[in-house]
Formats: C-alpha cells, sequence, structure tokens
C-alpha cells in the first residue's frame, strides 16, 4: 500500500518539450512510471520519448485518462500550469520547477486547496511510491519498497534519508518531498494524516529546516493524532538569522524559525530526532522498537476507523491544516466519539 | 532584494501612499540645497543603509547618529558630511557597520501619534498579512514577544487586496479619530496594494505617523522584493545597491549558485539547500566549524561548479574543503569532471575530500579515480566529516 500514487497512476509531464522535462519524462518511463503524455502550448500532434504531445491539459486527459501530472514549465508559467492541471481534474499535481514567486502562490493557493486536486510542491523533487510510480526527479534506484513514509521540504536530503533507510533494510511506502517555498501545496499535517491511515505505512520520517512553523505544526498533529511511531531531521542548526539558505522558504526571521524550536517541539510531541543527517535511517528504527506513547495507542482502531470513513466520503483528503485546523480536528475527534460508542 | 528607504519612499509616493516630501544627497552641499529646496524650517538628515536602527547607531568612534535633526542649510551640510563616506554602527550592522553613501534630507513632521504597520506573507495561512500596532517607533519584535495582543492582525486576498472595510476595521482597533478614516483607509489599503503589485516580501512603515491634522504619513519605510518574482520588476531588480551586499555572495548569485558566508574554516559544497544545511550541521557536530552555506542547485554545469570552488577558496579562513553531493538531477559525473577541472584550473591550496553518492555514482568516482587529482575520498557522512575535520585541524 501506498499514499497519492501507486501502479495504476497514469502521469502527464506539462513542459515535456523541454530539456529538463523531456530528461525525467524519459527517467520516469526507465522506473516504470505509467507516463501517458506531455503538454505543451503549440506543440499538440508532436511525441516526446514515444508519448503524444497535446496543446492543453485538458485535452490531454481526455485522450489518455491521465490522473497525475509533473511540472516543468519555467517559474512564470508554473501557477497557470498548476491551475490548469486543476481545472482539468487531475488528481495528484507535483510541481518540481524552481523560483516560483511567492505571490503566484498565494493567489492560487486557495483555489487548489477547495478542489480534488492535491499538489505537492512548488520547488520539489516529487513523489514516488517504490518500485511503483515515480513521479519527480529523485533518483529511483535508491528506493526500496517497503513501510516507512517519508516527508521532506528538502530533496538530495530526502535521497540521503531514503539511502540510509534502504541500506538499513527498511523499506518506503511513499516518499514525498513537500518543497522548500514559504507556500507550498501539501504540508507535514496533511501528509501525516495520510499516512496515519495507510494501512502499508508502520512509520515516517520527516524531514524539516528552518524557517516557518510547519514542524511545530506537525509535532502538534502527532502529538494528538498519531498512532504509527515518527522520526524526525530538522537541517539548519547552524544557520544564521536572516539569511536565506538556498530554499526560499528556509530563513530565520524575527528571531522565529529556528532549529531548536522545532526540535523541541518535535521531541515534545514523542518524535524520535536525530542528531546528525547520517542517522535519519538509525532514528526511524529507534522509533519502530520504541513505538508511539501508550496513551495513544488504544486511539489506533478508532483511528484507523475513522480515516478509512474519511477516505469512503471521498472529499475528506485528510486535511488539517491552517485556520481550518482546530475545526477538522473536532471534526475527527467527533467522529472517533461515534465511533467508539458504537 | 533589499533597498534603501528613499527608493521604498519612492514606491509608496508614486502608488499615491502619503510620505514626507524629501530629497536625496551625496555630497554635503547637495544636502544643503535639499534643504532649501524643501523651505521647512525642520529637516531630518537620515543615513541610507540596508539595516535598521539607525536613529540610535552612530558613525563608528563618533557620537554622530544616523538620522539628525536640522534647522538651516549648514546644519543639513554638516549632518551630512558626518555621516557621509563614514561607516554606521546599528544593532543591525554589527561592529564594522555600513558605509553611508547616501542622505535622505526630509521635511519635519507634525508628529501627533507613531503606529506601526507591516505587511508579510503569512506562510501558516499561506497569505499576505496586514500587522498593525499602536507601539509605533518601537522595535516591533518586541511588542510582539512583551505585548502581542497590541499587534493587529488582517490577512487579506491576495489577489483583491485589502478590503476598504478590513482597513476600517483596522483604524477603529489602532483608536484612529473618527476624521482619519478616510485617510486611513487610504492609506492602508495603498500600502498593501504596493505589496502585491511589487512582490514584495516585506514592506514595513514604521513609525507610521498620524499627523496634527489627521492624516497618515510614512514617516520611514523598508521594502524586501520576493527575488523570485524580479524578473518581471525590471525597473526594482534595478534599485539593487550591491554595495550592501557580501562581495562573495553577490559573486555565487551572479553565477546561479546559492553561497552564505560564515565564520568556520571548512569550505562546503553541496547539492541541494537542505543537504546542504545538514552538510554544516554535520561538521560543526564532529567538531569543525562551516565557512558556508554552498548550494550549487540541482542544474549545475561545470562553469558553475568551477566558480562555486573559486569563491570557496576566495575565502581565506578555509583550510580544507568538503564536497557532499547526492546526485538527483545533478549527476555525478557532471560533479566529478567540474571537481577534476577546478582542481586544474584554480588549483586546490587546502585539503579536498568528496563524497559522491546518487545518479551515475559509479562512473563519477571514476572519473575522480582516473584524473590523477589529489581528493580524499570518503565513505559516507559521517567519514566525510571526520575526514574534513581532521584536514582542517592539521
Amino acid at each position: 500500500m501506498s499514499i497519492l500514487v501507486n501502479k495504476n497512476t497514469r502521469v502527464l509531464c506539462q513542459g515535456i518539450t523541454g530539456r529538463v522535462g523531456q530528461f525525467h519524462t524519459r527517467g520516469c518511463l526507465d522506473y516504470g512510471t505509467k507516463m501517458v503524455g506531455g503538454v505543451t502550448p503549440g506543440k499538440g500532434g508532436e511525441k516526446v520519448e514515444g508519448l503524444p504531445v497535446f496543446d492543453t491539459v485538458a485535452e490531454a486527459v481526455q485522450e489518455t485518462r491521465a490522473d497525475a501530472t509533473m511540472i516543468f514549465v519555467p517559474a512564470a508559467f508554473t501557477a497557470d500550469a498548476i491551475l490548469e492541471a486543476v481545472d482539468a481534474g487531475i488528481k495528484v499535481i507535483v510541481a518540481v520547477t524552481e523560483g516560483v514567486p511567492a505571490l503566484d502562490m498565494a493567489r492560487i493557493y486557495g483555489r487548489v486547496r477547495a478542489s480534488q486536486s492535491v499538489l505537492i510542491g512548488p520547488n520539489c523533487p516529487g513523489v514516488i511510491t517504490p518500485e511503483e510510480c515515480k513521479i519527480g526527479i529523485m533518483p529511483g534506484y535508491i528506493h526500496k519498497r517497503g513501510k516507512v513514509g517519508v516527508i521532506s521540504r528538502s530533496g538530495t536530503l530526502t535521497y540521503e534519508a531514503v539511502w540510509q533507510l534502504t541500506n538499513l533494510g527498511l523499506g518506503q511506502s511513499t516518499c514525498i518531498g513537500i518543497g522548500g517555498d514559504p507556500i507550498v501545496g501539501t504540508s507535514f499535517v496533511d501528509l501525516l494524516a495520510r499516512f496515519e491511515a495507510d494501512p502499508g505505512t508502520e512509520a515516517v520520517l520527516m524531514m524539516g529546516e528552518i524557517g516557518g512553523t510547519a514542524e511545530e505544526e506537525a509535532a502538534a498533529f502527532v502529538k494528538a493524532n498519531m498512532t504509527k511511531p515518527v522520526a524526525a531531521f530538522i537541517a539548519g542548526r547552524t544557520a544564521p538569522p536572516g539569511k536565506r539558505m538556498g530554499h526560499a522558504g528556509a530563513i530565520i526571521s524575527g528571531g522565529k524559525g529556528t532549529a531548536a524550536e522545532k526540535i523541541a517541539a518535535l521531541e515534545s510531541a514523542g518524535i524520535v530526532v536525530a542528531e546528525s543527517p547520517a542517522d535519519m535511517g538509525t532514528a526511524v528504527k529507534r522509533a519502530m522498537e520504541r513505538g508511539r506513547p501508550r496513551r495513544l495507542a488504544t486511539k489506533r482502531r478508532v483511528a484507523n476507523a475513522s480515516a478509512k470513513s474519511s477516505r469512503h466520503s471521498g472529499n475528506s483528503r485528510g486535511r488539517v491544516r491552517g485556520s481550518t485546523k482546530r475545526s477538522s480536528r473536532r471534526a475527527l475527534a467527533g467522529k472517533s466519539r461515534k465511533r467508539a460508542g458504537r | 532584494m533589499k533597498i534603501h528607504e528613499y527608493q521604498a519612499k519612492q514606491i509608496l509616493k508614486a502608488a499615491g501612499v502619503p510620505v514626507p516630501r524629501s530629497a536625496v544627497a551625496a555630497t554635503p552641499e547637495e544636502a544643503a540645497e535639499a534643504f532649501r529646496q524643501l523651505g521647512s524650517p525642520v529637516a531630518v538628515v537620515k543615513a541610507q543603509i540596508h539595516a535598521g536602527g539607525r536613529g540610535k547607531g552612530t558613525i563608528q568612534g563618533t557620537s554622530f547618529r544616523g538620522v539628525q535633526l536640522v534647522q538651516s542649510a549648514e546644519q543639513a551640510a554638516d549632518a551630512a558630511r558626518s555621516l557621509l563616506g563614514k561607516p554606521l554602527v546599528t544593532i543591525q550592522t554589527g561592529p564594522a557597520g555600513r558605509v553611508v553613501r547616501h542622505v535622505l534630507v526630509e521635511e519635519g513632521c507634525d508628529i501627533a501619534r507613531e503606529l506601526y504597520v507591516g505587511i508579510v506573507l503569512d506562510r501558516a495561512a499561506s497569505k499576505p498579512v496586514l500587522m498593525a500596532s499602536s507601539q509605533g517607533g518601537m522595535d516591533i519584535e518586541a511588542v510582539a514577544a512583551k505585548t502581542p495582543h497590541l499587534i493587529f492582525k488582517e490577512h487579506f486576498c491576495a489577489t483583491g487586496g485589502l478590503a476598504a472595510f478590513q482597513a476600517r476595521k483596522m483604524a477603529w482597533r489602532l483608536e484612529l479619530p473618527a476624521a482619519s478614516l478616510r485617510s486611513a483607509e487610504s492609506f492602508l489599503r495603498g500600502v498593501c496594494r504596493v505589496f502585491l503589485d511589487a512582490d514584495c516580501s516585506l514592506l514595513e512603515v514604521n513609525p507610521l505617523v498620524l499627523t496634527g491634522a489627521g492624516e497618515l504619513v510614512a514617516l520611514d519605510a523598508k521594502i524586501n522584493f520576493d527575488d523570485n518574482a524580479l524578473f518581471r520588476h525590471k525597473d526594482y531588480a534595478a534599485l539593487r545597491d550591491l554595495s550592501e551586499e557580501e562581495p562573495a555572495e553577490v559573486r555565487a548569485a551572479g553565477a546561479g549558485l546559492s553561497y552564505v558566508k560564515l565564520d568556520g574554516n571548512i569550505g562546503c559544497l553541496v547539492n541541494g539547500a537542505g543537504l546542504a544545511m545538514s552538510t554544516m550541521d554535520l561538521i560543526k557536530l564532529h567538531g569543525g566549524e562551516p565557512a558556508n552555506f554552498l548550494d550549487v542547485g540541482g542544474g549545475a554545469n561545470v562553469d558553475q561548479v568551477t566558480e562555486a570552488f573559486r569563491i570557496l577558496l576566495s575565502d581565506k579562513n578555509v583550510q580544507a574543503v568538503l564536497v557532499n553531493i547526492f546526485g538527483g538531477i545533478m549527476r555525478c559525473t557532471t560533479i566529478a569532471s567540474a571537481l577534476v577541472t577546478a582542481y586544474k584550473t584554480v588549483g586546490f591550496s587546502v585539503p579536498l575530500v568528496v563524497r559522491l553518492e546518487g545518479t551515475e555514482v559509479k562512473e563519477g568516482r571514476k572519473i575522480i579515480a582516473d584524473s590523477g587529482v589529489n581528493i580524499i575520498a570518503a565513505d559516507g557522512l559521517t567519514d566525510a566529516a571526520k575526514k574534513v575535520v581532521a584536514a582542517a585541524a592539521a
């Protein structure tokens, strides 16, 4: 089992005629991903890597029944490409492009979240369910099918962690790079909820970094809702304040968003935090041996049940976030109470 | 990207947001002329540097403040003379200070109340947020820490901007007089519009002044732009003042590299921001001090990597270099070729430890092994860190 994508996922590439789009389309095909076509406005009718190219995403979906897309268009056009994919009803949208203006994302964020689509990224390596489906730019061979879910704000740091897991014999259910920008389509919390509900996932490794409060929100979610063991690593303990560390979102501003704050929040939620990036894999091992605090163990059955019911309801995507966080959590709690009562 | 106060005020003024009348001067004579042109009995001469705390900051080795009140053209010239060409030290500049190259000569303002207004992108809400406080003129981070209830927040639509009712709500919370409502509405909606139209990452007016006449005026202004959006604002991109930035960081940015200089002695070159930060942390964890953050990015070519090495080696503190590459987009063969080229072109005066993993790793390792260059190969992260820390200490 996995989350978001599997061997049946039918994938498009937006920007397939570009050098990078074509290169990674080839890489995904080689991995065994069911690539079904590409989109480049004005180049409909061409073929790239043996796949048909369409002028619009809508046409591509109609012709290929694609349900996922990876976006490699230039940063200036990425927000529009995301909206085009949303409009065409694509379920999983992976925006790899780096350098998207932050306000472009702010402008489309509400529309994306209100849709049936899940946006991963931008500025991310993508999503992979090992040995089934790779959507993005990660080196496929480092992954191994298994039961650890991986979530990260980084690219290469994720590869590093996955490689450690694989070498420890810990395969992965699904690995997601959520992106290094200030605004990304999917948060740690969204994916933790999905992994908690996924019977194929037994533990989760999350890699955060300085800037923002996404890790603190994740810690609060884990504390309240996760029955599965969680390990973490936070990059940037040595990062100076006020300096952007490569990722647009990796900045300590106004003294907020430090690695120390995040590590403290994660540890207080019972998450095993690796001190060295060399120990991300072993941290997962330790977390699995230790398990979650006992008080949550009784919740497990209930949480699984409610997660199942929300999957069946079709419109819930396991999302708990921002201003709706409290209400979602209430809804979850309410559901749990109801179930427990039966 | 940061800009100067006078540039930020020009942008606000062009958007119809009230700012005091002022002129920029690069010489004492220009400052005197600016005072005469203003025709105001009192003016303020303000040092223009990319750092806050100017009012309390002083010119290095003197008691001259970064912001001075003047009452004649002669005084304006004297104030300018005390500032121009000299390093101003504030709480934000560090002990070296920043050299003042321009001063802003601005008419005096009849201040009834000092307020604060700031706009940033609220990452948790994924929306821009207008923040305002009645505690203007002060360090807003201190206000936020001590009295958070005195900071009011209003999220607004990134497309539509701040709605009129939201501006009125804010004016009401700030307890502005009813007569100032229209001015507040226009001012607050104006700054929010500038934030959106100019693709700012920060817009701050501190203090925002309520004048005796009941008008709101931006007495100070700070604007940071989203670097990722500068491609569509060529006019703002031209406002960049490279003299305010770390030369090595400017050079790196020109080559498409992300570089931040630190104080340690172990240079590092890594692909990917998260891994680059982790590599710094790893060096520290094993008893070393990182000299920099350097992300060569996903699509770095031989030229970029070569330039990256040159930048690292130009830092005289660097006593050893660690290359840590996990190839995804960038193949290990690319970095290996670049390493060899760089080694031969620039000549490594310090030990170089290389740890490669990922796409085409075998071929990459072979390129290095066959090249005959003196590189210390590392097996894994911990091994790499230990070897580079030992090499730097040797």
